[in-house]
Protein backbone atom coordinates (compact mmCIF):
# COMPACT_ATOMS: atom_id res chain seq x y z
CA UNK A 1 0.00 0.00 0.00
CA UNK A 2 1.25 3.17 -1.08
CA UNK A 3 2.05 5.50 1.75
CA UNK A 4 2.95 8.96 0.05
CA UNK A 5 0.25 11.40 -0.08
CA UNK A 6 -0.31 13.77 -2.93
CA UNK A 7 0.82 16.44 -1.60
CA UNK A 8 4.12 15.28 -0.84
CA UNK A 9 4.37 13.99 -4.43
CA UNK A 10 4.08 18.14 -4.49
CA UNK A 11 6.78 19.05 -2.38
CA UNK A 12 9.00 16.41 -4.29
CA UNK A 13 8.62 17.80 -7.46
CA UNK A 14 9.18 21.47 -6.28
CA UNK A 15 12.18 20.02 -4.82
CA UNK A 16 13.72 18.82 -7.54
CA UNK A 17 12.71 22.17 -10.21
CA UNK A 18 13.81 24.27 -7.81
CA UNK A 19 18.01 23.19 -7.73
CA UNK A 20 17.52 24.72 -11.80
CA UNK A 21 14.45 26.91 -11.23
CA UNK A 22 15.46 30.11 -8.48
CA UNK A 23 12.42 31.54 -9.38
CA UNK A 24 9.66 29.04 -7.89
CA UNK A 25 9.07 30.39 -4.64
CA UNK A 26 6.51 28.09 -2.02
CA UNK A 27 4.15 30.17 0.27
CA UNK A 28 2.10 28.71 3.37
CA UNK A 29 0.15 30.15 6.43
CA UNK A 30 0.95 28.41 9.49
CA UNK A 31 0.52 25.16 7.35
CA UNK A 32 4.08 23.99 5.91
CA UNK A 33 3.62 20.85 8.11
CA UNK A 34 0.02 19.40 6.55
CA UNK A 35 1.18 20.81 3.44
CA UNK A 36 3.91 18.83 3.38
CA UNK A 37 6.40 22.14 2.19
CA UNK A 38 8.59 21.12 5.62
CA UNK A 39 11.41 19.72 3.66
CA UNK A 40 10.96 22.75 0.78
CA UNK A 41 11.19 25.31 3.78
CA UNK A 42 14.30 23.83 5.17
CA UNK A 43 16.13 23.03 1.43
CA UNK A 44 15.79 26.68 0.15
CA UNK A 45 14.51 29.07 2.58
CA UNK A 46 14.98 31.60 0.05
CA UNK A 47 12.41 30.52 -1.64
CA UNK A 48 10.18 30.02 0.84
CA UNK A 49 7.87 32.67 2.51
CA UNK A 50 5.48 31.91 5.52
CA UNK A 51 2.99 34.58 6.02
CA UNK A 52 1.27 33.30 9.19
CA UNK A 53 -2.34 32.31 9.36
CA UNK A 54 -3.39 34.72 7.04
CA UNK A 55 -4.38 32.91 3.54
CA UNK A 56 -6.16 36.11 2.24
CA UNK A 57 -2.61 37.32 2.39
CA UNK A 58 -0.88 34.49 1.31
CA UNK A 59 -3.00 34.54 -2.15
CA UNK A 60 -2.39 38.45 -2.56
CA UNK A 61 1.44 38.23 -2.00
CA UNK A 62 1.84 35.17 -4.13
CA UNK A 63 0.38 37.46 -7.12
CA UNK A 64 2.24 39.89 -6.18
CA UNK A 65 5.29 37.50 -6.61
CA UNK A 66 3.98 36.58 -9.94
CA UNK A 67 3.80 39.85 -11.59
CA UNK A 68 7.24 40.24 -10.64
CA UNK A 69 8.78 37.45 -12.86
CA UNK A 70 8.15 34.53 -9.78
CA UNK A 71 6.61 31.01 -10.15
CA UNK A 72 4.60 31.06 -6.81
CA UNK A 73 3.21 27.48 -5.22
CA UNK A 74 0.85 28.71 -2.19
CA UNK A 75 -0.07 25.35 -0.17
CA UNK A 76 -2.74 25.69 2.49
CA UNK A 77 -5.75 23.82 3.59
CA UNK A 78 -8.22 23.74 0.57
CA UNK A 79 -11.19 24.73 2.84
CA UNK A 80 -9.39 28.18 3.62
CA UNK A 81 -7.88 28.67 0.30
CA UNK A 82 -11.11 28.02 -1.86
CA UNK A 83 -13.62 30.07 0.34
CA UNK A 84 -11.63 32.57 2.48
CA UNK A 85 -9.40 33.84 -0.22
CA UNK A 86 -11.45 33.33 -2.80
CA UNK A 87 -11.64 36.69 -3.60
CA UNK A 88 -7.73 37.09 -4.22
CA UNK A 89 -7.75 34.34 -5.67
CA UNK A 90 -10.95 35.97 -8.11
CA UNK A 91 -9.04 39.29 -8.23
CA UNK A 92 -5.52 38.71 -8.01
CA UNK A 93 -4.80 35.64 -9.45
CA UNK A 94 -7.47 34.69 -12.37
CA UNK A 95 -9.00 38.22 -13.15
CA UNK A 96 -5.25 40.13 -13.52
CA UNK A 97 -3.92 36.45 -14.67
CA UNK A 98 -1.16 36.01 -12.49
CA UNK A 99 0.95 32.85 -12.40
CA UNK A 100 -0.06 31.83 -9.09
CA UNK A 101 -0.76 28.11 -8.25
CA UNK A 102 -3.16 27.70 -5.25
CA UNK A 103 -2.50 24.00 -4.23
CA UNK A 104 -5.95 23.51 -1.68
CA UNK A 105 -4.29 20.82 0.71
CA UNK A 106 -6.30 18.03 2.65
CA UNK A 107 -9.01 18.77 0.13
CA UNK A 108 -12.83 17.36 0.18
CA UNK A 109 -13.64 15.29 3.44
CA UNK A 110 -9.83 14.77 4.25
CA UNK A 111 -9.99 16.82 8.08
CA UNK A 112 -13.49 14.34 8.86
CA UNK A 113 -14.43 14.63 12.23
CA UNK A 114 -13.29 18.38 12.56
CA UNK A 115 -16.12 19.22 10.76
CA UNK A 116 -17.24 21.63 8.33
CA UNK A 117 -15.00 24.43 8.65
CA UNK A 118 -12.49 22.24 7.57
CA UNK A 119 -13.97 20.50 4.81
CA UNK A 120 -14.01 21.69 0.82
CA UNK A 121 -17.06 20.48 -0.38
CA UNK A 122 -17.35 23.58 -2.42
CA UNK A 123 -13.74 23.96 -3.45
CA UNK A 124 -14.68 22.98 -7.36
CA UNK A 125 -18.00 24.85 -7.50
CA UNK A 126 -16.08 28.28 -6.41
CA UNK A 127 -12.62 27.85 -7.91
CA UNK A 128 -14.19 26.53 -11.24
CA UNK A 129 -16.90 29.57 -11.30
CA UNK A 130 -14.07 32.07 -11.73
CA UNK A 131 -13.10 32.90 -15.13
CA UNK A 132 -9.79 32.09 -16.07
CA UNK A 133 -8.85 29.95 -12.85
CA UNK A 134 -7.97 26.23 -13.74
CA UNK A 135 -9.23 23.96 -11.35
CA UNK A 136 -7.33 20.17 -11.24
CA UNK A 137 -8.06 17.17 -8.59
CA UNK A 138 -5.47 15.18 -9.36
CA UNK A 139 -6.14 11.01 -8.01
CA UNK A 140 -2.74 9.44 -7.38
CA UNK A 141 0.88 10.65 -6.89
CA UNK A 142 1.86 9.72 -10.26
CA UNK A 143 -0.28 12.04 -11.66
CA UNK A 144 0.43 14.37 -9.09
CA UNK A 145 3.63 14.38 -10.76
CA UNK A 146 3.20 14.81 -13.77
CA UNK A 147 0.46 17.77 -13.33
CA UNK A 148 2.38 19.61 -11.64
CA UNK A 149 5.49 19.29 -13.94
CA UNK A 150 2.93 20.27 -16.51
CA UNK A 151 1.66 23.13 -14.76
CA UNK A 152 5.74 24.77 -13.90
CA UNK A 153 5.89 25.22 -17.90
CA UNK A 154 2.93 27.73 -17.82
CA UNK A 155 2.14 31.05 -16.18
CA UNK A 156 -1.40 31.04 -15.84
CA UNK A 157 -3.15 31.03 -12.59
CA UNK A 158 -4.69 27.19 -11.54
CA UNK A 159 -5.88 25.42 -8.02
CA UNK A 160 -4.92 22.27 -7.88
CA UNK A 161 -6.73 19.80 -4.51
CA UNK A 162 -5.00 17.07 -2.79
CA UNK A 163 -6.26 15.26 -0.06
CA UNK A 164 -4.62 14.25 3.06
CA UNK A 165 -3.86 10.71 2.93
CA UNK A 166 -2.08 8.68 0.79
CA UNK A 167 -4.45 7.07 -1.74
CA UNK A 168 -3.93 4.09 -3.31
CA UNK A 169 -2.00 3.94 -6.71
CA UNK A 170 -4.21 4.34 -9.75
CA UNK A 171 -1.79 3.98 -12.36
CA UNK A 172 1.82 2.46 -12.37
CA UNK A 173 5.04 4.84 -11.34
CA UNK A 174 6.39 4.09 -14.78
CA UNK A 175 3.51 3.66 -16.65
CA UNK A 176 1.49 7.07 -15.85
CA UNK A 177 -0.60 7.95 -18.98
CA UNK A 178 -1.04 11.70 -18.50
CA UNK A 179 -1.86 14.43 -21.27
CA UNK A 180 -2.54 17.82 -19.86
CA UNK A 181 -6.18 18.82 -19.79
CA UNK A 182 -7.01 15.66 -21.84
CA UNK A 183 -8.95 13.13 -19.26
CA UNK A 184 -7.05 10.13 -18.80
CA UNK A 185 -9.13 7.02 -19.98
CA UNK A 186 -8.81 3.90 -17.22
CA UNK A 187 -11.04 1.35 -19.16
CA UNK A 188 -13.44 1.66 -22.25
CA UNK A 189 -16.81 0.11 -22.10
CA UNK A 190 -20.57 0.12 -23.60
CA UNK A 191 -22.84 -0.14 -20.49
CA UNK A 192 -22.36 2.71 -18.32
CA UNK A 193 -19.53 5.76 -18.02
CA UNK A 194 -17.94 6.24 -14.95
CA UNK A 195 -16.58 9.71 -14.69
CA UNK A 196 -14.29 10.91 -11.76
CA UNK A 197 -11.99 12.73 -10.38
CA UNK A 198 -9.58 13.12 -7.13
CA UNK A 199 -10.11 10.37 -4.95
CA UNK A 200 -12.72 9.04 -6.07
CA UNK A 201 -10.91 7.51 -9.43
CA UNK A 202 -9.67 4.55 -7.34
CA UNK A 203 -12.82 3.69 -6.37
CA UNK A 204 -14.55 4.15 -9.65
CA UNK A 205 -12.08 1.65 -11.10
CA UNK A 206 -12.96 -0.71 -8.60
CA UNK A 207 -16.82 -0.34 -9.62
CA UNK A 208 -15.81 -0.99 -12.86
CA UNK A 209 -13.98 -4.44 -11.98
CA UNK A 210 -17.07 -5.44 -9.63
CA UNK A 211 -19.43 -4.77 -12.77
CA UNK A 212 -16.87 -7.08 -14.97
CA UNK A 213 -17.96 -9.49 -12.97
CA UNK A 214 -21.51 -9.40 -13.25
CA UNK A 215 -21.17 -8.79 -16.85
CA UNK A 216 -21.73 -4.79 -16.87
CA UNK A 217 -18.78 -3.20 -19.49
CA UNK A 218 -18.00 0.54 -17.79
CA UNK A 219 -15.47 2.66 -18.94
CA UNK A 220 -14.01 4.90 -16.73
CA UNK A 221 -12.52 8.16 -17.32
CA UNK A 222 -10.16 10.12 -14.33
CA UNK A 223 -10.96 13.54 -14.86
CA UNK A 224 -8.70 15.19 -12.81
CA UNK A 225 -8.82 18.32 -15.04
CA UNK A 226 -12.37 19.67 -14.13
CA UNK A 227 -11.52 22.45 -15.53
CA UNK A 228 -11.69 22.95 -18.68
CA UNK A 229 -13.05 19.94 -18.74
CA UNK A 230 -11.98 17.80 -21.45
CA UNK A 231 -15.42 17.95 -23.18
CA UNK A 232 -15.12 15.88 -26.24
CA UNK A 233 -14.03 12.40 -23.59
CA UNK A 234 -17.30 13.14 -21.93
CA UNK A 235 -18.93 12.62 -24.96
CA UNK A 236 -17.32 9.84 -26.48
CA UNK A 237 -18.00 8.16 -23.47
CA UNK A 238 -22.00 9.22 -22.69
CA UNK A 239 -22.34 8.45 -26.81
CA UNK A 240 -20.90 4.85 -25.90
CA UNK A 241 -22.74 4.41 -22.59
CA UNK A 242 -26.64 4.34 -22.00
CA UNK A 243 -25.88 5.92 -18.16
CA UNK A 244 -23.34 8.33 -17.03
CA UNK A 245 -22.30 8.11 -13.08
CA UNK A 246 -19.98 10.58 -11.75
CA UNK A 247 -18.39 10.21 -8.32
CA UNK A 248 -16.77 12.80 -6.54
CA UNK A 249 -15.67 14.25 -3.13
CA UNK A 250 -17.89 17.32 -3.26
CA UNK A 251 -21.34 18.38 -2.94
CA UNK A 252 -23.83 17.41 -6.11
CA UNK A 253 -24.08 21.58 -6.71
CA UNK A 254 -21.84 23.19 -8.90
CA UNK A 255 -19.14 20.18 -8.88
CA UNK A 256 -17.66 18.10 -11.53
CA UNK A 257 -20.87 15.75 -12.23
CA UNK A 258 -22.67 18.97 -12.79
CA UNK A 259 -20.64 20.28 -15.67
CA UNK A 260 -20.46 16.68 -17.09
CA UNK A 261 -24.29 16.85 -16.72
CA UNK A 262 -24.32 20.21 -18.65
CA UNK A 263 -22.06 18.71 -21.29
CA UNK A 264 -23.72 15.37 -21.70
CA UNK A 265 -27.29 16.95 -21.40
CA UNK A 266 -26.56 19.12 -24.27
CA UNK A 267 -24.39 17.00 -26.63
CA UNK A 268 -25.89 13.27 -26.41
CA UNK A 269 -28.61 13.52 -23.69
CA UNK A 270 -28.56 10.03 -21.31
CA UNK A 271 -29.14 9.25 -17.67
CA UNK A 272 -26.44 11.21 -15.45
CA UNK A 273 -26.13 10.30 -11.59
CA UNK A 274 -24.22 12.04 -9.54
CA UNK A 275 -22.86 10.76 -6.53
CA UNK A 276 -21.20 12.96 -4.60
CA UNK A 277 -21.68 14.35 -0.78
CA UNK A 278 -24.89 16.05 0.71
CA UNK A 279 -25.88 19.63 0.79
CA UNK A 280 -25.09 19.97 4.31
CA UNK A 281 -22.21 19.10 6.64
CA UNK A 282 -20.98 15.54 6.61
CA UNK A 283 -21.78 13.24 8.75
CA UNK A 284 -18.71 13.92 11.53
CA UNK A 285 -16.50 10.90 11.03
CA UNK A 286 -12.80 9.55 9.50
CA UNK A 287 -12.97 10.05 5.62
CA UNK A 288 -13.70 7.00 4.84
CA UNK A 289 -16.75 6.07 7.08
CA UNK A 290 -18.38 8.93 5.55
CA UNK A 291 -17.53 7.53 2.01
CA UNK A 292 -18.80 4.47 3.07
CA UNK A 293 -21.88 6.35 4.31
CA UNK A 294 -22.43 7.98 1.50
CA UNK A 295 -21.80 5.07 -0.85
CA UNK A 296 -18.62 6.33 -2.19
CA UNK A 297 -17.04 3.41 -2.49
CA UNK A 298 -16.32 0.36 -5.04
CA UNK A 299 -19.58 -1.26 -3.83
CA UNK A 300 -21.38 1.79 -3.89
CA UNK A 301 -20.98 3.11 -7.07
CA UNK A 302 -21.08 -0.24 -8.47
CA UNK A 303 -24.80 -0.50 -6.69
CA UNK A 304 -25.89 2.35 -7.77
CA UNK A 305 -25.09 1.42 -11.82
CA UNK A 306 -26.93 -1.58 -11.09
CA UNK A 307 -29.66 0.01 -9.78
CA UNK A 308 -29.96 2.22 -12.47
CA UNK A 309 -28.95 0.49 -15.39
CA UNK B 1 -4.21 26.80 46.32
CA UNK B 2 -7.71 26.56 45.68
CA UNK B 3 -9.73 24.09 44.41
CA UNK B 4 -10.74 25.21 40.85
CA UNK B 5 -6.64 24.74 40.50
CA UNK B 6 -7.73 21.14 41.59
CA UNK B 7 -10.47 21.23 39.16
CA UNK B 8 -8.57 22.22 36.25
CA UNK B 9 -6.20 19.46 36.57
CA UNK B 10 -9.06 16.95 37.08
CA UNK B 11 -10.63 18.50 33.80
CA UNK B 12 -7.43 18.10 31.49
CA UNK B 13 -7.32 14.54 32.89
CA UNK B 14 -10.41 14.51 30.59
CA UNK B 15 -9.36 15.97 27.64
CA UNK B 16 -5.99 13.75 27.75
CA UNK B 17 -8.75 10.75 27.91
CA UNK B 18 -10.82 12.53 25.26
CA UNK B 19 -7.87 12.98 22.93
CA UNK B 20 -5.81 9.51 23.59
CA UNK B 21 -9.08 7.64 23.32
CA UNK B 22 -9.73 9.36 19.65
CA UNK B 23 -6.15 9.35 18.73
CA UNK B 24 -6.76 13.07 17.83
CA UNK B 25 -7.12 16.56 18.83
CA UNK B 26 -5.04 19.91 20.11
CA UNK B 27 -4.01 19.17 23.34
CA UNK B 28 -1.27 21.66 23.77
CA UNK B 29 -4.07 24.70 23.22
CA UNK B 30 -6.43 22.86 25.10
CA UNK B 31 -4.35 23.20 27.95
CA UNK B 32 -2.70 27.29 27.72
CA UNK B 33 -6.93 27.87 27.34
CA UNK B 34 -8.47 25.58 29.78
CA UNK B 35 -7.62 27.99 32.82
CA UNK B 36 -9.47 31.15 30.79
CA UNK B 37 -12.21 28.69 30.01
CA UNK B 38 -13.05 27.66 33.52
CA UNK B 39 -12.59 30.88 34.97
CA UNK B 40 -15.34 32.40 33.11
CA UNK B 41 -17.69 29.75 33.07
CA UNK B 42 -17.28 28.85 37.28
CA UNK B 43 -16.16 32.72 38.47
CA UNK B 44 -17.66 35.38 35.88
CA UNK B 45 -20.24 34.19 33.60
CA UNK B 46 -24.17 33.76 34.68
CA UNK B 47 -24.39 30.81 32.00
CA UNK B 48 -26.10 27.83 32.76
CA UNK B 49 -27.59 24.77 31.66
CA UNK B 50 -30.74 26.14 32.59
CA UNK B 51 -30.72 29.63 30.97
CA UNK B 52 -28.71 28.65 27.98
CA UNK B 53 -31.70 30.64 25.31
CA UNK B 54 -32.04 33.73 28.34
CA UNK B 55 -31.67 36.47 26.22
CA UNK B 56 -29.50 37.86 29.18
CA UNK B 57 -26.98 35.00 29.43
CA UNK B 58 -23.50 35.95 28.75
CA UNK B 59 -21.84 34.72 25.81
CA UNK B 60 -19.01 32.62 25.12
CA UNK B 61 -17.32 32.29 21.95
CA UNK B 62 -14.02 29.72 21.41
CA UNK B 63 -12.76 31.52 18.24
CA UNK B 64 -9.51 29.38 18.60
CA UNK B 65 -12.05 26.65 17.82
CA UNK B 66 -9.51 23.68 17.58
CA UNK B 67 -8.98 23.76 21.63
CA UNK B 68 -12.72 22.66 21.79
CA UNK B 69 -11.72 19.65 23.89
CA UNK B 70 -10.94 22.12 27.04
CA UNK B 71 -14.38 23.59 25.98
CA UNK B 72 -16.14 20.03 26.02
CA UNK B 73 -14.54 18.88 28.99
CA UNK B 74 -15.82 22.59 31.05
CA UNK B 75 -19.22 22.60 29.60
CA UNK B 76 -19.48 18.58 30.69
CA UNK B 77 -18.37 19.50 34.38
CA UNK B 78 -20.86 22.53 34.41
CA UNK B 79 -23.56 20.28 33.69
CA UNK B 80 -24.52 21.20 29.86
CA UNK B 81 -24.36 17.49 28.64
CA UNK B 82 -23.65 14.50 29.99
CA UNK B 83 -19.70 13.47 31.10
CA UNK B 84 -20.07 10.24 29.21
CA UNK B 85 -20.50 12.26 26.10
CA UNK B 86 -17.13 13.05 25.77
CA UNK B 87 -16.71 9.38 25.13
CA UNK B 88 -17.85 10.03 22.06
CA UNK B 89 -15.95 12.70 20.69
CA UNK B 90 -14.86 12.59 17.02
CA UNK B 91 -16.23 9.38 17.07
CA UNK B 92 -18.18 8.36 13.98
CA UNK B 93 -21.87 10.11 13.90
CA UNK B 94 -21.35 11.83 17.20
CA UNK B 95 -21.40 15.75 17.28
CA UNK B 96 -18.64 16.12 19.89
CA UNK B 97 -16.62 16.74 16.84
CA UNK B 98 -13.02 18.73 16.66
CA UNK B 99 -14.68 21.66 16.26
CA UNK B 100 -17.04 24.03 18.74
CA UNK B 101 -20.59 22.44 16.86
CA UNK B 102 -23.47 24.59 18.11
CA UNK B 103 -25.64 21.26 17.90
CA UNK B 104 -24.59 21.25 21.65
CA UNK B 105 -26.06 22.18 24.06
CA UNK B 106 -23.90 25.54 25.57
CA UNK B 107 -21.98 25.92 22.19
CA UNK B 108 -23.18 29.56 20.77
CA UNK B 109 -21.35 29.46 17.74
CA UNK B 110 -19.38 27.22 15.42
CA UNK B 111 -16.06 27.73 14.92
CA UNK B 112 -12.71 26.64 13.64
CA UNK B 113 -11.83 28.31 10.79
CA UNK B 114 -9.41 30.90 12.56
CA UNK B 115 -10.22 34.68 13.03
CA UNK B 116 -14.11 35.01 12.98
CA UNK B 117 -15.15 35.25 16.72
CA UNK B 118 -13.74 38.69 17.49
CA UNK B 119 -16.04 39.95 14.79
CA UNK B 120 -19.00 37.49 15.54
CA UNK B 121 -18.34 39.01 19.55
CA UNK B 122 -18.88 42.39 18.05
CA UNK B 123 -21.71 41.72 16.78
CA UNK B 124 -23.77 40.30 19.81
CA UNK B 125 -22.03 43.08 21.86
CA UNK B 126 -24.06 45.59 19.73
CA UNK B 127 -27.33 43.77 19.97
CA UNK B 128 -27.03 43.41 23.74
CA UNK B 129 -26.22 47.34 23.63
CA UNK B 130 -29.55 47.80 21.41
CA UNK B 131 -31.62 45.59 23.22
CA UNK B 132 -30.41 47.37 26.60
CA UNK B 133 -29.09 43.92 28.25
CA UNK B 134 -26.65 43.52 30.80
CA UNK B 135 -24.81 40.44 29.28
CA UNK B 136 -21.32 40.65 28.33
CA UNK B 137 -19.55 39.06 25.57
CA UNK B 138 -16.17 37.10 25.61
CA UNK B 139 -14.48 36.53 23.17
CA UNK B 140 -10.90 34.09 22.84
CA UNK B 141 -8.76 33.70 20.35
CA UNK B 142 -5.12 32.06 19.68
CA UNK B 143 -1.87 34.41 19.45
CA UNK B 144 -1.36 32.35 16.34
CA UNK B 145 -4.99 33.42 15.18
CA UNK B 146 -3.82 37.55 15.16
CA UNK B 147 -2.62 37.12 11.77
CA UNK B 148 -5.54 36.77 10.36
CA UNK B 149 -6.84 40.30 9.22
CA UNK B 150 -10.12 39.56 10.19
CA UNK B 151 -9.06 40.33 13.72
CA UNK B 152 -8.18 43.06 13.10
CA UNK B 153 -11.50 44.40 11.61
CA UNK B 154 -13.37 43.05 14.50
CA UNK B 155 -10.68 44.93 16.67
CA UNK B 156 -11.37 48.19 14.66
CA UNK B 157 -15.10 47.82 14.95
CA UNK B 158 -15.20 46.82 18.78
CA UNK B 159 -12.77 50.32 19.49
CA UNK B 160 -14.87 51.96 16.90
CA UNK B 161 -18.42 51.15 18.82
CA UNK B 162 -16.56 51.38 22.12
CA UNK B 163 -18.01 48.55 23.36
CA UNK B 164 -17.45 47.95 26.92
CA UNK B 165 -19.46 45.12 27.24
CA UNK B 166 -17.13 42.93 25.05
CA UNK B 167 -14.32 41.38 25.92
CA UNK B 168 -11.40 39.37 24.36
CA UNK B 169 -8.59 37.62 25.29
CA UNK B 170 -5.68 36.23 23.99
CA UNK B 171 -4.49 33.21 24.69
CA UNK B 172 -1.07 34.28 24.85
CA UNK B 173 1.32 31.00 24.71
CA UNK B 174 3.78 31.93 21.90
CA UNK B 175 3.40 29.38 20.08
CA UNK B 176 1.74 27.60 16.92
CA UNK B 177 1.66 25.16 13.94
CA UNK B 178 4.89 25.91 12.65
CA UNK B 179 6.39 27.11 15.89
CA UNK B 180 6.71 30.68 17.99
CA UNK B 181 4.85 32.56 16.84
CA UNK B 182 7.80 35.91 16.59
CA UNK B 183 9.35 33.47 13.97
CA UNK B 184 6.29 32.52 12.08
CA UNK B 185 4.86 35.97 12.20
CA UNK B 186 5.83 38.47 15.25
CA UNK B 187 3.56 40.44 17.40
CA UNK B 188 5.94 43.06 18.41
CA UNK B 189 4.50 45.57 20.99
CA UNK B 190 0.93 43.47 21.45
CA UNK B 191 -0.36 45.32 24.01
CA UNK B 192 0.29 48.98 22.15
CA UNK B 193 -1.15 47.41 19.08
CA UNK B 194 -4.34 46.73 20.71
CA UNK B 195 -4.11 50.03 22.37
CA UNK B 196 -4.12 51.86 19.22
CA UNK B 197 -7.33 50.15 18.07
CA UNK B 198 -8.95 51.69 20.83
CA UNK B 199 -8.81 48.69 23.48
CA UNK B 200 -8.53 48.41 27.19
CA UNK B 201 -5.28 46.26 27.64
CA UNK B 202 -4.98 44.29 30.92
CA UNK B 203 -1.81 41.60 30.65
CA UNK B 204 -1.78 38.87 32.86
CA UNK B 205 1.49 37.63 33.27
CA UNK B 206 1.23 34.17 34.77
CA UNK B 207 -2.27 33.13 32.37
CA UNK B 208 -2.69 29.90 34.22
CA UNK B 209 -3.58 31.65 37.34
CA UNK B 210 -7.31 31.00 38.13
CA UNK B 211 -7.37 34.69 40.62
CA UNK B 212 -4.97 36.37 38.29
CA UNK B 213 -7.55 35.64 35.55
CA UNK B 214 -10.52 35.93 37.99
CA UNK B 215 -8.60 39.71 38.71
CA UNK B 216 -8.10 40.69 34.99
CA UNK B 217 -12.21 40.10 34.55
CA UNK B 218 -12.72 41.94 36.89
CA UNK B 219 -10.47 44.80 35.90
CA UNK B 220 -12.50 44.75 32.82
CA UNK B 221 -16.07 44.73 33.99
CA UNK B 222 -14.99 47.82 35.77
CA UNK B 223 -13.79 49.67 32.34
CA UNK B 224 -16.28 51.84 30.40
CA UNK B 225 -16.32 53.34 27.19
CA UNK B 226 -14.09 51.15 25.54
CA UNK B 227 -13.38 47.21 25.16
CA UNK B 228 -11.16 45.18 26.83
CA UNK B 229 -8.89 42.65 25.75
CA UNK B 230 -6.83 40.23 28.38
CA UNK B 231 -3.35 39.33 27.40
CA UNK B 232 -3.33 36.27 28.97
CA UNK B 233 0.40 34.57 29.27
CA UNK B 234 0.05 31.38 28.83
CA UNK B 235 2.20 28.25 28.58
CA UNK B 236 0.90 25.65 25.97
CA UNK B 237 0.67 22.21 27.45
CA UNK B 238 0.98 23.61 30.52
CA UNK B 239 0.17 20.91 33.30
CA UNK B 240 2.49 18.30 31.50
CA UNK B 241 5.97 18.97 31.98
CA UNK B 242 6.90 17.47 28.64
CA UNK B 243 4.46 19.01 26.81
CA UNK B 244 5.11 22.47 28.53
CA UNK B 245 6.71 24.88 25.30
CA UNK B 246 6.51 22.40 22.53
CA UNK B 247 5.50 23.25 19.22
CA UNK B 248 5.05 19.43 18.54
CA UNK B 249 2.43 19.24 21.14
CA UNK B 250 0.14 21.39 19.14
CA UNK B 251 -1.31 18.44 17.67
CA UNK B 252 -0.01 15.63 18.46
CA UNK B 253 -1.10 12.01 20.01
CA UNK B 254 0.44 10.78 23.05
CA UNK B 255 1.67 7.21 23.04
CA UNK B 256 0.72 4.78 25.28
CA UNK B 257 3.60 5.34 27.88
CA UNK B 258 3.35 8.99 27.12
CA UNK B 259 -0.38 8.71 28.03
CA UNK B 260 0.81 6.81 31.37
CA UNK B 261 3.02 9.72 32.53
CA UNK B 262 0.92 12.66 31.71
CA UNK B 263 -1.82 11.06 33.56
CA UNK B 264 0.27 10.54 36.93
CA UNK B 265 1.34 13.74 36.27
CA UNK B 266 -2.08 15.36 36.25
CA UNK B 267 -3.58 13.11 39.41
CA UNK B 268 -0.06 14.48 41.21
CA UNK B 269 -1.09 18.18 40.47
CA UNK B 270 -4.58 17.58 41.47
CA UNK B 271 -4.04 15.65 44.72
CA UNK B 272 -1.60 18.71 45.44
CA UNK B 273 -3.95 21.31 44.86
CA UNK B 274 -6.24 19.54 46.80
CA UNK B 275 -3.92 19.47 49.96
C1 LIG C 1 -8.42 30.26 9.03
C2 LIG C 1 -7.62 29.13 9.55
N1 LIG C 1 -6.41 28.90 9.05
C3 LIG C 1 -5.68 27.86 9.48
C4 LIG C 1 -6.16 27.02 10.43
C5 LIG C 1 -5.39 25.80 10.86
N2 LIG C 1 -4.90 25.94 12.23
C6 LIG C 1 -5.51 25.35 13.27
S1 LIG C 1 -4.81 25.69 14.73
C7 LIG C 1 -3.63 26.65 14.00
C8 LIG C 1 -2.59 27.33 14.83
C9 LIG C 1 -3.21 28.23 15.81
O1 LIG C 1 -2.27 28.89 16.57
P1 LIG C 1 -2.75 29.77 17.80
O2 LIG C 1 -3.82 30.69 17.37
O3 LIG C 1 -1.55 30.39 18.40
O4 LIG C 1 -3.42 28.70 18.76
P2 LIG C 1 -2.78 27.86 19.96
O5 LIG C 1 -1.29 27.92 19.85
O6 LIG C 1 -3.25 28.51 21.19
O7 LIG C 1 -3.30 26.48 19.84
C10 LIG C 1 -3.81 26.68 12.61
C11 LIG C 1 -2.94 27.37 11.65
C12 LIG C 1 -7.46 27.29 10.92
N3 LIG C 1 -8.03 26.49 11.84
N4 LIG C 1 -8.15 28.34 10.48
Amino acid sequence: MNNIPNRQAICDVLLEEAKTDRDIVVLCSDSRGSASMTPFSVAYPEQFVEVGIAEQSLVSISAGLARCGKKPYCASPACFLSTRSMEQGKVDAAYSNTNVKLIGVSGGISYGALGMTHHSAQDIATMSSIPNMRVYLPSDRHQTRKLIQALLKDEKPAYIRVGRNPVEDVYEEENTPFEMDKATWIKEGTDVAIIACGEMVKPAKDAACLLEKDGISASVLDMYCVKPMDEASVVKAAEKARLVVTAEEHTFIGGMGSRVAQIVSEHCPRKVICMALPDAPTIPGKSQEVFAYYGLSGEGIAKKVKENL
Amino acid sequence: MDNLTAKSFALRQDVLNMIYRAKTGHIGGDFSVLNIILTLYEKQMNTRPDNVSSPDRDRFILSKGHSVEALYAVLADQGFFPKSALETYSQFGSNYIGHPYNKINGIEMNSGSLGHGLSVGVGMALAGRMDKKDYRTYVVMGDGELAEGSVWEGAMAGGHYKLDNLCAVVDRNRLQISGCTEDVMSHENLAKRWESFGWNVIDVEKGWDIPSLNAAFEEAKQCKGKPSVIIAHTIKGYGVSFMENQAVWHHKVPTDEEYQLAMEELKAKEAAANE
